[in-house]
């Protein structure tokens, strides 16, 4: 038994009470839905949305007005008993990259789920909404959580909304993805609950903060870690694991896609950052990254050449997933701090944040792009697609960009995050990483140039649309696409943002 | 070394540990989708033993026992059964829809149906 720190690590800050919002406003939406009637629920999800995106902005500014993390302590009651609420500055990107691709998603959708004046009754068509504040809640639990339990019943929460959202139309390809999907996720989450209760039972505290003060580490912190990385790796798809996800992701609506890929995947993909750098003793996190880079460079390669051969556009972007996320893993072994620069000082660990967010935005606005394109033509294969640059000329340029962000083609979010992993795989002597991310690059332009070319086509017969799209959802698509782009203005060094609140976790680690 | 030298706690947590690891082979090894949800199901009741064998050691400072992890198992039985149900009704509705009760279909069907 290791004797528990006996002074608080958690002190409230003024500004606390912002992350409790950040994951109750959510849930109280979804509660008013399921008052009022169901033509209201789209009012209700906008409202909230509304209500969300400023609590995410006044979370952002707060952290950058003090320059310390945010903390709420629940009930006043400290860790180890208590439970904690923490946001440094990644958990506050994780939030506003969250509340704006919810908040475009919500716009896209808004004429697709709502009930005419002429329907009656039954919340089926307005389930999704629901399930995307749901989705919300959960995700931002996740970013603001300490409590490693706490941090599994989100989980748990996110996958229970992410699963119907998967089979909202009721297709039996669609609920055999879902279900496909749920094993892997209940896997996953019992793997992650085992070493919780390992970890609890070797150090008597699940919080992050406390784990991270501990001067040594046993085989029980080991065994725990790996079991707990290895069932969030189910949920986050990485290659081996990956298998649920192209049906999963490809067979879902448009909006919900947008938000599974872009947002969903993200939250194990944070947890597993979190254990590796905060938790897991030095030695141990060094083969931890190296066993992770090795998945994540194998998740580029495969899954890249795997997304060339698709003949379904959705099911392309979806692969293109599986590859994008590959990049988040070979951060570990090129963002391995030493005694001059901590993890988060490096160039490779801003380099993965901007890799995290220019994905989210990117990959939501070609789902939804392609979403267009489905609902306009009625079907989504790319080979037939001929010419479809003439019918949808903002899809068509919202795909185009979104794909420059995913090539790291400058000037894009995606460019500035592979050129600093880029660098940071040269200077650190990883020539396989470096070789890797070059390659994942060009095959991400292959899979790319296929659908823009198709886009730039003039075929004998020219594609005429099925049915009228209106403009309104092609803009939200071109908005997230920009928004991948602009990110690309951000200065390439160690980004002073994603910084804050983590220097006390440096000062409490043991010499 | 007898049984009854063993102590609660090491035999909560031996026990945990033999239905996790039945749990987890039925879980990979079968492919029928019920026999994988009661798989988890007895996954987890190891899992919910393993907390149990925490929350005995944890209570040599005095008390009879750590009371923390036992409203982990609490939540933690919540979860569980929001999994199952929710898995149970979307096999319902898979079956319902195809007559298969497992996710090991002919693929090649249904993309043919799907492809043109």
């Amino acid at each position: 038994m290791t004797p528990l720190a006996p002074a608080s690590v958690h002190l409230a800050t003024p500004g606390g009470y912002l992350l409790v919002l950040a994951v109750t406003l959510p849930v109280l939406g979804v509660l008013a839905m399921l008052v009022v009637a169901p033509r209201h629920a789209r009012q209700v999800a906008l409202v909230t949305m509304a209500a969300g995106l400023v609590t995410a902005i006044a979370i952002v500014a707060e952290l950058i007005r003090t320059g310390t993390a945010l903390t709420y302590v629940v009930g006043g009651w400290q860790p180890p008993l208590g439970i904690a609420l923490r946001a440094d500055g990644l958990s506050a990107t994780m939030i506003a990259m969250t509340a704006m691709v919810i908040t475009a998603t919500g716009l896209f959708a808004r004429g697709l789920y709502a009930l005419g004046p002429k329907a009656q009754d039954g919340r089926a068509p307005t389930t999704f909404w629901g399930l995307l504040l749901a989705t919300w809640s959960a995700l931002n639990a996740v970013f603001v959580g300490e409590d490693l339990f706490n941090l599994y019943v989100a989980l748990e929460l996110l996958t229970f909304a992410a699963v119907p959202l998967v089979c909202l139309d009721g297709r039996a390809e669609t609920v055999a993805a879902a279900l496909r999907y749920l094993m892997f996720a209940l896997l996953g989450s019992l793997l992650y609950l085992l070493g919780t209760g390992l970890l609890y039972g070797s150090y008597g505290t699940l919080d992050i903060q406390m784990l991270s003060r501990l001067s040594e580490g046993g085989p029980a912190l080991s065994v725990a870690l790996a079991l707990m990385i290895v069932g969030l790796l189910a949920k986050a798809a990485l290659f081996p694991l990956h298998l649920w996800l192209p049906p999963a992701h490809a067979g879902a609506p448009a909006a919900a896609s947008a938000v599974l890929s872009a947002l969903v995947i993200k939250a194990p993909v944070f947890l597993i950052l979190r254990l590796v750098l905060d938790i897991a003793p030095p030695h141990a996190a060094i083969l931890a990254g190296q066993i992770l880079a090795v998945l994540g460079a194998s998740s580029i390669l495969f899954c890249s050449v795997m997304a060339l051969r698709q003949a379904r556009l959705k099911l392309m972007i979806a692969y293109s997933t599986v590859a994008q996320i590959g990049y988040l893993f070979i951060v570990f072994p090129l963002a391995a701090g030493n005694e001059a620069q901590a993890p988060w000082e490096t160039i490779a660990w801003t380099g993965g944040a901007l890799q995290l967010v220019s994905h989210a935005f990117a990959k939501a606005a070609m789902f939804l792009a392609a979403g267009v394109i489905a609902e306009a033509f009625g079907h989504d294969r790319i080979a037939d697609l001929g010419g479809f640059g003439r019918v949808l000329p903002i899809s068509a340029a919202a795909f185009g960009l979104a794909g420059l962000s995913l090539m790291g083609i400058p000037p894009s979010g995606g460019f500035i995050a592979k050129c600093l992993l880029l660098t940071a795989a040269v200077l650190n002597g990883h020539p396989w990483l470096a070789a890797t991310i070059l390659a994942g690059g060009l095959l991400a332009a292959g899979y790319v140039f296929r659908v823009v070319d198709r886009a730039l086509a003039t075929p004998a017969i020219a594609l005429v649309a099925q049915k009228p799209i209106p403009r309104r959802l092609e803009l939200v698509a071109l908005a997230l696409a920009l928004a991948a782009m602009l990110l690309g203005f951000v200065p390439l060094e160690p980004f002073g943002f994603l910084q804050l609140g983590r220097s006390g976790a440096m000062a409490g680690v043991a010499p | 070394m007898s049984l009854a030298s063993l102590g609660t706690a090491t035999l909560f947590g031996l026990c945990g540990a033999a239905l996790a690891g039945i749990g987890l082979f039925i879980v990979i090894a079968h492919a029928g989708l019920l026999r994988r949800i009661v798989g988890f199901n007895i996954l987890g009741a190891g899992i919910f033993l393993v907390f149990g064998a925490a929350a005995r050691r944890g209570a040599a400072a005095g008390f009879s026992g750590d009371p923390v992890p036992q409203a982990m198992v609490i939540t933690g039985i919540v979860v569980a059964f929001s999994a199952t149900a929710l898995a149970v009704a979307l096999l319902q509705r898979l079956f319902d829809l195809t007559g298969r009760e497992s996710l090991d279909a002919p693929a090649a069907s249904d993309k043919q149906q799907a492809e043109p």
